[in-house]
């Protein structure tokens, strides 16, 4: 039975910050990944092929054995569980903060505090350990205008440069948690396809030490 | 309610309206024909199996006292398992999620036998979620339990109907997984580790998450040749290999780590010359069932399935819980996974319609005698169609020359 490998990651950084990691490990897509339309593509190495996928999708495709190996930020992995999985190596890359920010005066209140994200599980626990009872509001995208419109007294969300943050007068609070890009393993594969996924692993493990 | 909607998703009102009322509840499944026929059939063909291994077959109540389901298991359980109040006693009962701790107290109070007792079962169990991908909330479990032998010998027996049970179930290409919750376990209690620290350390080792784990075991205040045993756990895993790598690493560990290579070693010995087609894969920091397992642990992997689709092990606990100490050692899976993996042959309709009902003695007959021999046959009712196939039927009974007899079906007949 010849054995082929399936790798999953996500569009925009962390596809772009995995590619050269990839290729110091000898994977190369045979066309940009981030220039076509398609998702599913072939790569230097025979058997080895990637898809390429949303972010959240990712620890999905892996869990389900839908792909082998995935290539997924530590948020996705906090908020969508990552208990079916292995993750055994950090890469380092698509570096960032969950970070919880707000307005630089804030309100004092007496009330629960309503925190917009879209990381609603992370942030129910991050609060929980607090033992701080919050409200939260599920948004997708433009946390940073909630507080502005009175719909949150805080968000929980990426921060990278904080740029978005400001210009939008916001400023960062807490860090919830320090995230980068994990490498995560199908468990039925680490057995099934031993030798090959743990040489994968290790090439990674290799290539990200001289990053 | 006399508008239609323009689309099924247009509203949210619809969604608990009477028109879905056949709606099932998320992930609870139901099997009809042929499906529920192959089911019953493999249910069977498995029961079969364990009869001839001398395993007896118990039928516990699918509800019981909580404090009693939840015995020596952990929080995952508590989560799993649907709850209610007994108006009897106002004591809290719980749908079972699991039925190996009730076949545990069977075997410890109920049967209270000296020799040992094995004993298996299959039965809807329920889970308040769903767990990972198209599993049912409602899947058959079905198991063997072996109670009152410690030794290496009644593990091996297990893994050895645990693989038979697979192959039944129409299984070719599957990997046995093996560990030993024992090694952890006394690694954990040699560096001193508190509850909290080894629930952590355990959670992360279960994900393999070595970044996490060389970040744990650094901020504990650890013994060196602990820290380092700990943290070798991660990486062990692979061919037999691992066993000997094991040996070396885990050298300064005490009586109980070697003891318990030592029966992983026998373990794979036992299975390499028994079972030597099957691909064996060790795996040192693989807890599954952590909570109430004591020793060996085992579990089955399929290509295409990314989760276990059958495990077992010892769990010598359990018992002491319910008054009486017994070793044990058991395993578990789902008869709907089984099914689902295995595909089988398209069933090809086999019956044979007979004729609408009559006075004739001999057509009574001829279907008295054909059902005894094992055929199916249904009867025509006045009034319906004369279709055969749609009744799927192959063959019908037909007077000819003055007699009853059975014809294959004229393949134009279906079209009439």
């Amino acid at each position: 039975m010849s054995e082929t490998i399936t790798i999953a990651l996500s569009k925009g950084r962390i596809l772009q910050e995995a590619l050269p990691l990839l290729a110091r490990a000898g994977i190369v897509p045979e066309e940009d990944p981030a220039a076509s339309r398609k998702l599913v593509f072939a790569t230097s190495e025979p058997g080895v092929g990637l898809v390429v996928i949303r972010a959240a999708d990712v620890p999905t495709f892996v869990e389900n054995g839908a792909a082998d190996l995935g290539i997924a930020g530590k948020d996705v992995l906090l908020e969508y569980g990552g208990q079916g999985l292995y993750e055994p190596l950090d890469l380092g890359i698509a570096r960032c903060r969950l970070m919880v920010a707000g307005p630089a005066q804030a309100r004092e209140t007496w009330r629960h505090l309503r925190i917009a994200t879209k990381y609603v599980t992370t942030t129910r626990r991050y609060y929980a350990a607090r033992g701080e009872q919050v409200e939260i509001v599920k948004l997708y995208g433009s946390m940073e205008l909630a507080p502005l419109v009175g719909l949150a007294d805080r968000i929980v969300d990426l921060v990278d440069t904080g740029n978005t943050l400001r210009a939008n007068g916001l400023q960062p609070l807490e860090t919830v948690a320090e995230i980068s890009s994990r490498l995560i393993v199908n468990k039925a594969a680490m057995k099934m396809k031993h030798q090959r996924v743990k040489g994968l692993i290790e090439r990674l493990a290799a290539a990200v030490g001289c990053y | 309610m006399s508008e239609t909607p323009s689309s099924p998703t247009s509203s949210p009102a619809l969604d608990n309206c009477w028109e879905n009322r056949w709606l099932l509840p998320e992930g609870v499944d139901e099997y009809l024909p042929p499906e529920a026929e192959r089911l019953e059939m493999l249910r069977r063909d498995l029961l079969d199996l364990f009869f001839s291994w001398g395993y007896e077959l118990v039928i516990p109540p699918l509800i019981e006292y909580l404090e009693s389901l939840l015995v020596g298991a952990g929080n995952d359980l508590d989560l799993e398992t649907f709850k209610l109040i007994d108006q009897y006693t106002g004591r809290m009962m719980g749908v079972r999620a699991d039925m190996t701790p009730q076949v545990a107290r069977i075997d410890a109070h109920r049967l209270k036998r000296e020799v040992p007792v094995r004993l298996c079962y299959v039965d809807v169990v329920l889970h308040t979620r769903r767990h990972g991908f198209a599993l049912s909330r409602n899947p058959l479990q079905i198991g063997a339990e072996l109670y009152g032998h410690g030794g290496i010998e009644s593990d091996i027996e297990m893994l050895r109907l645990m693989v038979r049970t697979l192959r039944v179930a129409g299984l070719q290409h599957f990997h046995i997984d093996l560990g030993h919750v024992g090694i952890f376990r006394a690694l954990a209690r040699e560096a001193g580790l508190s509850a909290d620290q080894e629930n952590v350390l355990f959670d992360a080792l279960q994900r393999k998450a070595r970044p996490e784990i060389e970040t744990l075991l650094g901020s504990w205040q650890l013994a060196v040749p602990q820290r380092r045993m700990l943290g070798a756990l991660v990486d062990l895993n692979g061919d037999a290999g691992v066993l000997d790598e094991a040996r070396r690493l885990l050298a300064e560990a005490g009586a109980e780590v070697q003891h318990a290579l030592d029966n992983l070693a026998q373990m794979a010995e036992a299975v390499q010359c028994q079972l030597a087609t099957i691909e064996l894969h060790y795996d040192l920091a693989e807890l599954r069932g952590y909570r109430y397992q004591s020793g060996v642990v085992f579990a089955a992997f399929a290509p295409g399935h990314g989760q276990e689709i059958a495990r077992g092990g010892r769990y010598d606990e359990i018992g002491r819980l319910f008054g009486r100490t017994r070793p044990a050692t058991g395993f578990s899976s789902d008869l709907k996974t089984l099914l689902a993996l295995n595909p089988g042959p398209q069933a090809i309709p086999r019956a044979i319609l007979a004729p609408p009902w009559s006075d004739d003695d001999t057509l009574r007959d001829l279907i008295r005698r054909l059902r005894n021999e094992g055929e199916r046959v249904i009867l025509l009712l006045p009034g319906q169609a004369d279709d055969p196939r749609a009744m799927g039927c192959d063959r019908r009974i037909v007077m000819r020359d003055g007699q009853w007899t059975v014809v294959p079906v004229d393949a134009r007949e279906g079209d009439g």
